[in-house]
Formats: structure tokens, sequence, C-alpha cells
């Protein structure tokens, strides 16, 4: 068989990043992460850390953490794991850290711009696939891998073999890119993209707005995939540069030359960095959708590829509707919640928990008046950050509840209660939800 | 904590398919439970509540496809690790799930076959050595991890491998 040197998105991102001209797929490089993200999980790498003996971190640029898991501190042991890391971060003078209320950390690192097209990041959280959505390659690892990355800088990764998912055509109204993740996982399971790269084209995937690219790649992680990625795309290159340029972060700014780089060598700059999979790259699998043959779909109880059709499981009671997270809390997701329940009032008997993804949502939402309306609606707005999403405060169900919800994973006690039953859905059909009391579709609703 | 016994002997313990991080350690103790008695005491809670009292060292975990799938916690290895766990034989491994067992010197070894031939509560021995897991369906081989991967778990994980790497720098 002759060698097929067109490359994939993941031969060439895990190329660069382990300094090497070409991989090949199943070949385990050294790679060298741009950035590597943690969370609340801090202080606990911190003390795999300490376990090397060194004083100080070899990369303390290129971490980035969030306190985003369970804020602000909803009892004393996780404020003295808060306290921790906040010591830590002093003590090692690392500049990319976020306080309680800045946001969720994919969304937080999206909008500070510190992930860039081509670059890898990897993190302690499962949905640092997240970070496709503008191109890079994301991956989840351990707390003991993150430890070593910030002892050595490096570790050890398989160049994944890679799936092709393209999606061609106008969703029809209504449908969304959650909708889109929902009915992949559905059909190929949730081991279905197992140590895949997933890789997204077509006419539909251009069209999205970012706030809908970044809900694919997060969802990924559902999928079992190493890592996701869309093609970055001007749109893409536009929202990063603006950010950086408004920032002009010193050390980290060094890659664009100097402090004084003109915005449109911040673009090229960018640019230069986008990989895309050569035409002719070898995929161990693809699959084709037709956007006007989706509709909204719903994760059901105790796992994400328990998918079924909106109209199967309409009509389902619902005690709690909570609408955020890293998948879907940003301004787009608020204002399509805002639109289905402007003038109305959430049912008896339910809660409508609303989180923002980050202080940046927090702040559009209101100017835009959205957080009025759903207020007036009866929601109630939670400090931006995980919320309730893994069930550690803001929104833990009681035994027998059954909780209609805007994340990514649905397992049984994910939200703090084994006996309680999570459905997922898009940002709108949680809230039609929550003004009917059950499973619904907003065109019911509005 | 670590597993460099060439040979595993204990019960099986067995599950389905997608036994998922959240039922091996819930999240709503993942910043709060740091001892590594109280982490045993968690583990399988909301999948098997009689898991944690009745597990005895050597003894393994038998499931389907994707095990391990969900969060990126390691506890969900640790838990296991900590009871004494001597491995995870499985069709397939979620793979965040899998760097985490291995990096914690807990063998996760892909073999469809005896994941499906054992049955629960039966004797198992895994033969590291040789690749081989014996149970009362027969034998039944298991690829090799490669070279560098093995001299994690026989180093006793990623932390005592990375700190031998970094004493010889």
């Amino acid at each position: 068989m002759s060698e097929n040197t067109a490359q994939t998105f993941a031969q060439k991102a895990l190329a660069r990043a382990a300094g090497l001209p070409q991989v090949a797929v199943g070949q385990v490089v050294d790679a060298r992460p741009d950035v590597v993200l943690s969370h609340d999980n801090t202080a606990a790498i911190r003390r795999i850390w300490q376990q090397f003996g060194q004083e100080r971190l070899l990369i303390p640029d290129r971490l980035a953490i969030t306190l985003d898991h369970a804020v602000p501190a909803p009892t004393t042991k996780h404020a003295q794991n808060h306290a921790e890391i906040r010591r830590f971060v002093a003590e090692q003078g690392i500049r990319n850290f976020f306080e309680v209320g800045r946001g969720i950390c994919h969304q937080v690192l999206s909008e500070e711009a510190l992930v860039l097209p081509g670059q890898l990041i990897l993190g302690a959280d499962s949905h640092t696939t997240h970070f496709g959505w503008l191109g890079a390659f994301g991956a989840g690892i351990g707390r003991s891998e993150v430890a070593t990355l910030w002892a050595t800088g490096e570790l050890w990764l398989r160049v994944p073999e890679s799936m092709l998912i393209t999606l061609e055509g106008e969703l029809p109204p209504g449908v969304t890119a959650k909708d889109f993740a929902l009915r992949v996982i559905g059909d190929l399971g949730a081991d279905g993209g197992l140590y895949l790269s997933v890789e997204f084209a077509g006419s539909s995937i251009s069209a999205l707005s970012l706030a809908e690219r970044m809900v694919i790649p997060n969802m990924m992680a559902e999928f079992g995939a190493k890592n996701a990625y869309l093609p970055p795309d001007e749109q893409v290159i536009e929202y990063l540069a603006q950010r950086v340029s408004a920032q002009r972060i010193p050390g980290w700014f060094a890659q664009f030359g100097d402090t004084e780089a003109s915005d449109a060598a911040i673009r090229r700059h960018i640019a230069a960095g986008c990989l895309y999979p050569d035409p002719g790259a070898a995929y161990a699998a693809r699959h084709t959708y037709r956007a006007a043959d989706l509709e909204s779909y719903i994760g059901c109880p105790h796992s994400v590829d328990n998918v079924a059709r909106l109209a199967q499981v309409a009509g389902t009671p619902i005690q709690q509707a909570f609408l955020g997270t890293c998948t879907n809390g940003r301004l787009e997701d608020l204002a399509a919640a805002a639109a289905v329940v402007r003038g109305k009032q959430v049912a008896a008997g339910v809660r409508f928990i609303v989180i923002p993804a980050s202080s940046q949502v927090l702040k559009a939402a209101l100017a835009a008046g959205y957080i009025q309306t759903l207020v007036e609606a009866g929601a109630v707005i939670g400090v931006p950050g995980c919320g309730p999403c893994m069930g550690n405060h803001m929104g833990i169900p009681a035994p027998g509840e059954v909780t209609i919800s805007s994340a990514n994973r649905n397992f049984r006690g994910r939200m703090g209660t084994a006996e309680a039953e999570i459905y997922l859905a898009n940002p709108a059909v949680v809230a039609a939800s929550a003004i009917k009391g059950a499973i619904a579709d907003p065109r019911e609703v509005v | 904590m670590l597993r460099q016994e060439l040979l595993i002997q204990g019960r099986a313990w067995k599950y389905g398919d997608n036994v998922n991080t959240d039922v091996l350690f819930p999240g709503k103790y993942t910043y709060t439970v740091t001892e590594r008695a109280e982490i045993a005491r968690h583990a399988l809670e909301d999948l098997d509540p009689t898991f944690a009292a009745g597990v005895q060292a050597g003894d393994v975990l038998v499931a389907g496809r994707n095990f391990g799938c969900g969060s990126s916690r390691e506890q969900a290895a640790t838990c296991l690790v900590y009871n004494g766990v001597g491995a995870v034989i499985a069709a397939s491994f979620s793979r965040i799930f899998y760097r985490n067992a291995l990096n914690n010197g807990l063998l996760a070894i892909v073999c469809p076959a005896a994941a499906q031939a054992i049955a629960a509560g039966e004797p198992v021995t895994v033969d590291v050595a040789a690749n081989l897991i014996r149970c009362g369906a027969g034998e039944f081989a298991f690829p090799p991890l490669s070279a560098s991967v093995m001299g994690i778990v026989q180093a006793g994980g990623l932390v005592e491998y990375v700190k031998r790497k970094l004493a010889a720098a």
C-alpha cells in the first residue's frame, strides 16, 4: 500500500506540537501544549506536582486556571480548596488566573483568546474538546498528567485516526447545533467517536454562528472523541484578533512579535496558525447529514446516546429546568430562552435556573434585556460558572425529580442525586419546558 | 497502591456497557473528598452499593464497551486502586479513563472476548507477563501494552515514572 502523504488535521496539529515535520497516525509523540488548563482541581494537581520536588513551575505562562466548578464556594471545604489555589497562583506568578464569577474555563479561555487556531491545549477537564470550535486541538487529560506537564512541559499522545462528519444545507427553524450533536451521538453511540479526532465540514457548519459552533466540539466529549475540529474561517480569526488586540497581554503577546503589533499583523499571525486537513486525507469513517432532515432531539436518562425526537418525549413532567454550562450558556442561548418566555410565567412547581457561562455573557445579557425578561418570567439567575451541572450546588434535584438541562451530560447521579432524572435539550426547549412544566416544543409556547 | 504484580488473582465484579465516571466516583465529591480511605469508600456508589464493602485486593472489574466514559476525574481510577483492584478488563475503554488507570499503575486490559466470557463472582487470574487472562471459560490472550506505557505501569504510575525521569536528567 502506497503511503498517503495527505495529512489530517490531527496529524498536522500534533506534528506541530511535537516539533516534528510530519507524524503518522498511530505514532506516539511527546507533545508540548501551548496551554494547560485546570480549574477547581488545581489544588489537587498541585499536591501531585509537589511530589516532583520542584520549587518553580517549568511553564507558568502556559497555565490557565479558572475557578468555576463550585463557585462561590458552597462549603468550608470548597473555600479551603479555592484558598489553596489562590496561594499557589500568587506564589508561582501565574498570570492567566480567573476568579470566582468570571465564568466557565472553556468560555473564558475563548473570550480571552488564550487559545489560537492550530494550537494544542490539554486540560484536566473532559470538555477540553471544546477548543475545536476555533480550529485548535483540545483534549482532556487526568490530574497526574497536568502535574507532569507543569514539571516537564510535555506529555505522550497517540496520533489518532480521524472521522469526518459533514453537514450540508440549511437547518430548519428551531433546530440547533445541540440537536445535531445529539443526533450524531444517538445514531453512532456514546463510544462512536472513541479515540478519534472528529472533524466537521460542510455548508451548514460554516453557516453556524460562533456560539453554535462551540456546542459541537464540546458535545464530542460525550462521543468518546479525543478531540474535535471545525475549520476556522474569517469569523473565527476576527473574533480572536479583536480580543488579542484589546488585551495586549505582556509576555504572552510576545508570540505576535511585539506589543506594538498592528491589528493587521495580529490577524496575519492568527491566520498563519490555522491548520486544515489536506484533500485526500485518510478517514477511518465518514458520515454525512442533511440539515433539512434534522429536528429537535432530547438526550434521555441516563445516557447521552439515549436520544429521542422531541415529539416522542414531549409532555414528560419536569420539576427543574437548567439553562447554562459550557455547552449552552452563551448570549445566544439566553436570547433564545428570553424569546420563548417573554411575557409568560414559569409553571407552578418548577424552578428555572439560568446561569450565564461567563461574566461577559451576563453583562451582555443584562444590556440586551434578556436577564430582565427571564427574571420577570420567574427564572432565577446564578453566578457565572458550572452551576449544578456536576452536582456540587445551586440546583441539586430531590430524589424522584426530573430536570431538563442544556448541559452535555446526564449520567445517573450527575447532578448530585442518583434517583433523579436528567433530560438534555437545546436552550429554547429548556425554556419552553420551564413554562409548560413538562418537556415542550417551543412552538407550542411562543 | 501499585500494581506491579505479574500475577493478579481475585474475583470478578461484572458490569455492563458505558460504566461512566459519575457512577464510578460521583462528581459531588471531587473537591471535598481527598483522603484515600474515603475515596475508596465511595467507589461505584451509584452503580453497586455492595462493591466498596465487598471488594478484596486482587479482584478485577469486568465490563463491556466504553468503560470510564465521562469526566476526566482521576478518582474514577484511583478509587479502584485504593480498593486494591488488580485490573479492569473491558471490551473498550474511554480514553481519559484508560490513561488515568495506567498512569496510576492500574492495568486496563482491552479484551472483548474475556469481558464477555467471565462470569460475575468467578475467580479470574491475569498473567501480566504472558498477556493471558484465565477464567472458567478458558484462556484469553490480550494485546501487550507498548514498552513506553508498560514502563509507566511498572514504575508504579506516572508520578513515579516522572520522578525517575527528572532525577536522571
